[in-house]
């Protein structure tokens, strides 16, 4: 009895609906399972790149790795369980067409991966080490933080490790728990001399890993985990770049600016159509792509031009990445703002195991956040 | 004992024929009244495998006694792993576990005989392949089984899930790889410090093995005399990684250099609890640390995401199931030495399976922790305190 008023109360919120098979009279079972909490919205077909292919988000990294082991003799790829393709299939059938020395596994070791990540860059070559999930890169934080960052800096433009790009699986996924869902973007943006990006689907992923892979910094790029399958676009085969550090207005509004990155750019999106449908509150969505350096210019023009910001991350909202937005815009655009920033983060808390409906910033959170700005 | 058991039953055949149900049970009674338990052997010997040894003189005996309530106390405590792990296994598949969840079939006789050569008040910390000491260290089958689906009556209150589970002397249950075995050594320091004749057993895998922080844990243990048994559970494969493609030594029990190191056969019960017990009187007489290498297997993947087949063949499973399972060895073992029979055994098995639906049946009717708890238990504050949400508008309470 429990459990079906259970059902129904998870159908009744909008829960998407499995069918698992044909029971009582026929009708298809619901079976209770948390629903994704954004729809994904891919991107018009790109045009100016040449011809493109379907492909899902770890498709499009492969593709990027590709192109990059074919174009650059020096590049290497090297990560826990990267031989056989990855946990996450980013790097399948790459040691088949590239040989065992340029793709090949290391032990279980972040702090060794990332260290030897820098002095393989230090030498010439270009590196791409994968750090299995972005919740293990905390052993390797301080090769990150304190060699990587700052090796040009110390040297005085001598040595530097801008070859050094470290990919990780970042962010919810519906069942990851403590430490398998975090979003770190925050502990490094605290750090001069690396870059952080993050992509929101597979055009912009390719486009943007090899940016970073390009670059001449260092550069972390995180991968939203629960898109690697669920973002399918159609992208580019050849090689392309999306400039770093340009954040992208994805739809033109006036009356409040959305700014978001990664998976919550697609839950600000179905945001900004509940908004104009309910309230008739015309909408900003910008996507801020790279963390550090972060283009301040486009976030300030677009609150000058709505008056008012609300910023959404999963990772907890005390010095969350919201928080520097925020301040940075309130120094630049005060006399402009209409309404107190707004933050819809996640919860002070350790990423849950059961709780995680609850905790993350879902579009009711957020949606509520934009008609309270409003009516302020 | 085979060829009147094959008497009295066709003497029940043949009555049931004539005389139905009453016969039947007549017939059922004068078979229990025959055996009695006072014709079991109450204690055999044992020869086991030899270890072999790093920086020692001497290992562990090669002779093992074990008592018949030893046996069957064994018996019950992997028997009840083995089911619970499979039970998890189910639950998982109909999706009322979710998450991760590392299963520990296969290496049951790791965490019974290890518990078996150690006291309830000695400490114990491992990874995350924890369901087998949280039961051995004291927890029961209901709530770990509740942890698993996250209910209230689950052992860590339902917000630990399956690699973060507690009781007295077990500090977890830990996701992250390594990290738990410099917690060790400090449990180990602490019970130096308090004299009071304690230790700490620390263990990980062969993954870990390769972590830095194992050996930055190795040089303090070493240097202060902690008494630490480090305990590497090698079970062939990191993950999807076979130990060869991992390491450049793959005798974990000598890595820890100048610490002594046993290499033992984990799979068999009392091989690991005569060496746990020559590792244990090695710490307790000040002697520093003591590293042991437990050769184990793992049936299932690494997590319910791996079918554990990709990296490995089926024949190899297989093989070492019918050859080496740690069940099968001593249920073998006290039945050739009459110490029980295959009745008793079965009685065991029923009341195990009865305990594994009970539990079951709990955690799946449990009601979920109530949202307050999601924010409960952060620091420790006589006041509660407020925590920020997700948006400036809705602040939670976290008590403590």
């Amino acid at each position: 009895m429990a459990a079906a008023a259970r059902l129904v109360l998870r159908t009744a919120s909008g829960a998407k609906v499995l069918r698992a098979g044909l029971g009582w009279l026929g009708a298809p079972i619901r079976v209770p399972h948390a629903a994704a909490h954004f729809t994904f919205h891919p991107d018009p077909v790109p045009t100016r790149h040449g011809p493109t292919q379907k492909m899902n988000l770890f498709q499009s990294i492969t593709s990027a790795l590709d192109n990059t082991l074919s174009s650059d003799p020096t590049a290497v790829i090297f990560g826990e369980d990267v031989a056989f393709g990855g946990v996450f299939r980013c790097t399948v059938g790459l040691r088949d067409k590239y040989g065992k020395d340029r793709v090949f596994n290391t032990p279980l070791c972040e702090q060794g991966i990332v260290g030897f990540g820098i002095g393989v860059a230090v030498a010439g070559a270009t590196a791409i080490a994968e750090i299995q999930f972005a919740d293990y890169i905390f052993p390797a934080f301080d090769q990150i933080v304190n060699e990587a960052a700052k090796y040009r800096y110390r040297s005085g433009n001598m040595f530097d490790c801008g070859n050094l790009t470290i990919r990780a699986p970042w962010g919810c996924v519906g069942h990851g728990s403590l430490y398998h869902s975090q979003s770190p973007e925050a502990f490094f943006a605290h750090c001069p001399g690396i870059k952080v990006v993050i992509p929101r689907s597979p055009v912009q992923a390719k486009g943007l890993l090899l940016s970073c892979i390009a670059d001449k910094n260092p550069c972390i790029f995180f991968e939203p985990k629960i898109l690697y399958r669920a973002a399918v676009e159609q992208v580019p085969t050849e090689p392309y770049l999306i400039p770093l550090s340009q954040a992208e207005v994805l739809q033109e509004g006036s009356d409040v600016t959305l700014v978001a990155w990664g998976t919550q750019v697609h839950v600000m999106k179905e945001v900004a159509a509940m908004a104009q449908e309910k309230l008739g509150v015309s909408c900003e969505v910008i996507d801020l792509q790279t963390i550090l350096p972060w283009d301040t210019e486009t976030v300030c023009k677009s609150v000058v031009k709505t008056g008012r910001l609300l910023i959404s991350h999963e990772a907890p909202v005390t010095g969350g990445f919201a928080a520097e937005i925020s301040s940075t815009v309130q120094e630049e655009c005060f006399l402009n703002l209409e309404a107190p920033i707004a933050r819809v983060c996640g919860y002070d808390t350790p990423f849950p195991h059961i709780f995680e409906p609850f905790y993350i910033p879902d579009k009711w959170k957020c949606f509520d956040a934009v008609k309270r700005m409003i009516n302020y | 004992m085979r060829k009147m058991l094959t008497i009295i039953s066709n003497v029940l055949r043949a009555s049931t024929k004539k005389n139905g149900a009453q016969a039947v049970s007549e017939g059922a009674r004068v078979v229990v009244s025959s055996r009695s338990y006072a014709d079991f052997t109450p204690q055999a010997s044992f020869d086991i495998k030899g270890c072999d040894l790093h920086r020692l003189e001497e290992g562990p005996a090669q002779q093992a006694v074990l008592t018949r309530e030893e046996g069957l106390q064994y018996y019950r405590t992997l028997q009840m792993m083995r089911r619970m792990e499979l039970k998890a296994d189910q639950l998982y598949k109909q999706k009322i576990i979710r998450g991760f969840c590392h299963l520990y079939d296969g290496q049951e006789a790791c965490a019974v005989g290890i518990e078996a050569g150690i006291n309830p008040t000695d400490h114990l910390i491992t990874a995350y392949r924890a369901h087998g000491y949280t039961l051995t260290r004291g927890g029961t089958v209901r709530e770990i089984m509740a942890e698993l689906t996250g209910r209230r009556g689950g052992i860590a209150k339902g917000k630990g899930g399956s690699m973060h589970m507690y009781t007295k002397n077990f500090y977890g249950g830990n996701g992250i790889v390594g990290a738990q075995v410099p917690l060790g050594a400090g449990v180990a320091l602490a019970c130096k410090y308090q004299g009071r004749n304690e230790l700490c057993v620390t263990l990980y895998g062969d993954g870990a093995a390769n972590q830095g922080q194992i050996f930055e844990t190795y040089n303090m243990a070493s240097l202060w005399k902690l008494p630490c048994i480090f305990i590497c559970e090698n079970n062939k494969y990191g993950m999807g990684t076979s130990v060869e493609r991992a390491a450049a030594s793959t005798d974990y029990y000598k890595r820890g250099d100048f610490i002594p190191g046993l290499r033992v056969d984990g799979m068999d019960v009392l091989c690991v609890r005569e060496a746990t017990k020559f590792a244990a009187d090695h710490c307790r007489a000040g002697k520093g640390p003591i590293l042991m290498e437990l050769q184990t297997y793992r049936y299932h993947g690494h997590s319910m995401s791996d079918p554990g087949v990709s990296y490995r063949t089926r024949e190899e499973i297989q093989e070492v199931r019918s050859k080496s399972d740690p069940i099968s060895m001593l249920k073998e073992r006290m039945l050739s030495n009459n110490m029980t029979n295959v009745e008793e055994l079965k009685e065991i098995d029923v009341e195990v399976r009865k305990e594994i639906e009970d539990a079951a049946q709990f955690a799946t009717t449990d009601p979920e922790p109530p949202l307050e708890e999601l924010c409960n238990h952060l620091f420790s504050n006589d006041q509660p305190l407020e925590v920020r949400g997700t948006h400036p508008w809705t602040k939670l309470k976290s008590v403590s």
